[in-house]
């Protein structure tokens, strides 16, 4: 199990280095640069403020300064918010999305799950077609008109929750439950999906007749099989969850890190989007990991490979 | 004596969007203590549906079961509380399925599996249940039993897996065994090992069986009495020795003759002509009629299985009469 998982962290290495690699380059191949205005600035001041962040020097040393600084953990200064510097903008707004990414994902497996295993049991019923409809509808809605229509219901109209902001527990509600919705409509097909899968197997079959009580069925005999393709998919869906949503975070003013990326991308600061792309990649690689240590703890079947 | 188990006009169909399946269409037996009665037919012929109906095992909808009794130590099971007929499979009457390679659960321990109806059903320590786990192992004869109480399934071969399986039926000393072509996914070695094994518990535990096949060769080895099935219904019951000295039903006699051992000269094997009916559309008479060389307008009558001999019943108004 150690081995497994030192070799997949040193196989994440080159990895990392090339994503890094390729986004350096494109950014810079990219027309237009950090500084650029629509109306000119005095070619001198220009001058001094690219000198001022190397970015005057020749590409490769560019590169090679940049990654060094990599290396010892410093993502440089943000071009575009001259007094802070990229890892502390990250610190600032990492924890933001990471704590809204966590609870849209709790609301995700809460209601995925349940509507999922639900449907499962009772396929082709009312208690299959309504989860199953909403899901869908869940995949349809864009979170940018689902968390609009939700702030306006529950925001204004009956005025249970604020309409914007990141303080109090009453703020985390509705952009979770916007941030979660479609997750939860993905895990609720997949469950479905799964468990189905997994119910019209002879083992099944057999537990029944051992004469295991229904509950017991599915929770010990089924469920383990069946949420393997929650899993599978949970990996990349985590990373997209806890690295921010701008979508999200621009409708309820949240100070997280889906904002400052795209906006780091708009703005040309080169800095600021290898810094979120690093971090992007690095929780995709992990939480892959993770759920593939989860997917061979489930599976034995899977142990040997 | 009052027999184990009484089954009468069993009827379980399919409800699907081509039709009512009828795939079992009155079904009545009776099973003794220690005996062992095999179910012989081709496949679709409704013999593992007629056993799985007894362990509400047929999945609602599509399936009803549409009439008939199954008595079993005072009660009806197909007429009590899921609750109570819970209390009944997997500890007094117990199943070997036909497919070893995916009867066990791929995601749990052979171990947990053994356990499982001990813990449940018995209420035994977690220590007692695997000490007894691990006899039953030996006993079907798993060698280093201990250390393969935490093995997976799939790290088991075929043969392996049937023997953890028929330990899992076994392990709660059940009165009934319902062995389901236990031994049709096995080489022929092992296929004798294992009817050698259930023999014995048998005779040690005064268990009965239920050997559902379509190999005769089986049943002849092992059987006391035997019911042929064809398309959902009884067509012949009697004593095994009976059956296969004097066959009194056409379709008995047809299958015996596509037997490969019974035809050494190098002829082409015998097979059936036509197709079994369609269970579809409703039977008017003897199924067997359109493929049988005897049959005479009567066979569209009225069908009854009749006894002709005291250990002898046949569904074949011809042979009732004495004509075949």
């Amino acid at each position: 199990m150690k081995k497994i998982v030192l070799k997949r962290l040193l196989e994440s290495i080159p990895v990392l280095w090339a994503i890094v690699t390729i986004t350096f380059f494109l950014i810079r191949l990219a027309p237009g640069g950090p500084f650029d205005r629509e109306k000119e600035l005095d070619p001198q001041i220009q001058e001094r403020i690219e000198a001022h962040y190397n970015l005057n020097a020749p590409l490769m040393e560019q590169y090679t300064d940049y990654m060094g600084g990599l290396l010892s953990g410093d993502f440089g200064p943000s071009f575009k918010n001259a007094s802070s510097s990229v890892n502390e903008l990250i610190a600032q707004s990492f924890p933001v999305s990471l704590e809204l990414g966590f609870y849209a994902l709790c609301v995700a497996l809460l209601i995925g799950l349940t509507a999922g295993i639900i449907a499962a049991l009772k396929p082709n019923s009312w208690q299959d077609y309504t989860p199953m409809t909403l899901a869908m509808i869940g995949i349809c809605v864009p979170n940018f008109v689902l968390g609009p229509i939700l702030l306006l219901i529950f925001g204004i109209n009956l005025g249970w929750f604020p309409v914007s902001g990141w303080e109090e527990a009453a703020d985390k509600v509705l952009p979770s439950i916007t941030l979660g919705a479609m997750y939860a409509a993905y895990i609720a097909r997949l469950s479905r999906g799964g468990m189905l899968e997994v119910l019209s197997n002879d083992f099944i079959r057999t537990a029944r007749a051992k004469g295991l009580s229904e509950t017991r069925v599915i929770l010990k005999h089924a469920l383990r099989g069946g949420v393997t393709p929650v899993i599978a998919f949970l990996g990349p869906a985590t990373a997209g969850l806890l690295s921010g949503s701008f979508v999200v975070e621009t409708v309820f003013q949240i100070p997280g890190l889906g904002k400052l990326f795209v906006e780091s991308a708009f703005n040309r600061d080169y800095t600021m989007i290898l810094g979120t792309v690093i971090l992007y990649a690095t929780l995709i690689l992990i939480l892959n990991l993770i759920s593939d240590l989860l997917l061979t703890w489930i599976d034995p079947r899977l142990r040997n490979a | 004596m009052m027999p184990l188990l009484t089954v009468e006009n069993l009827a379980t169909h399919f409800h699907t969007r081509a039709g009512i399946v009828r795939a079992v269409d009155g079904v009545s037996y009776t099973l003794e203590k220690g005996q062992t009665l095999g179910i012989v037919g081709e496949s679709g012929s409704g013999k593992s549906v007629s056993c799985y109906s007894l362990l509400g095992l047929i999945p609602m909808p599509p399936g009803r079961i549409e009439s008939g009794s199954a008595h079993f130590d005072g009660g009806d099971l197909l007429n009590i509380s899921k609750d109570e007929l819970r209390k009944i499979p997997g500890q007094r009457i117990s199943m070997i399925f036909q497919d070893p390679m995916t009867a066990l659960n791929p995601y749990m321990t052979i171990g947990a599996q053994l356990m499982e109806p001990l813990l449940l059903h018995k209420g035994l320590s977690k220590e007692e249940a695997a000490k007894r786990s691990i006899e039953m192992l030996e006993a079907v004869g798993i060698q280093d039993a201990e250390q393969r109480m935490n093995a997976h399934p799939h790290q088991f071969s075929g043969g392996m897996r049937q023997r953890v399986v028929i330990a899992m039926a076994l392990i709660t000393e059940p009165d009934i065994l319902i062995a389901d072509e236990p031994t049709t996914a096995l080489d022929v070695t092992v296929q004798a090992q294992i009817l050698e094994l259930i023999k014995s518990l048998q005779e040690k535990n005064g268990m009965a069986v239920i050997l559902i096949t379509h190999d005769l060769g089986v049943i002849a080895g092992t059987c006391d009495s035997v019911a042929v099935m064809y398309a959902g219904r009884l067509v012949e019951q009697a004593s095994a020795s009976s059956l296969f000295h004097s066959p009194r039903h056409p379709y008995t006699h047809a299958l015996m003759k596509s037997l490969p051992s019974m035809n050494t000269d190098g002829k082409e094997l015998y097979s059936i002509p036509g197709m079994p009916p369609d269970l579809t559309k409703p039977i008017e008479g003897c199924a067997f009629a359109a493929r049988c060389e005897h049959a005479i307008e009567a066979c569209r009558g009225d069908i009854h299985l009749h006894s002709i001999m005291p250990d002898h019943a046949t569904a074949c108004i011809r042979a009732q009469k004495g004509e075949l």
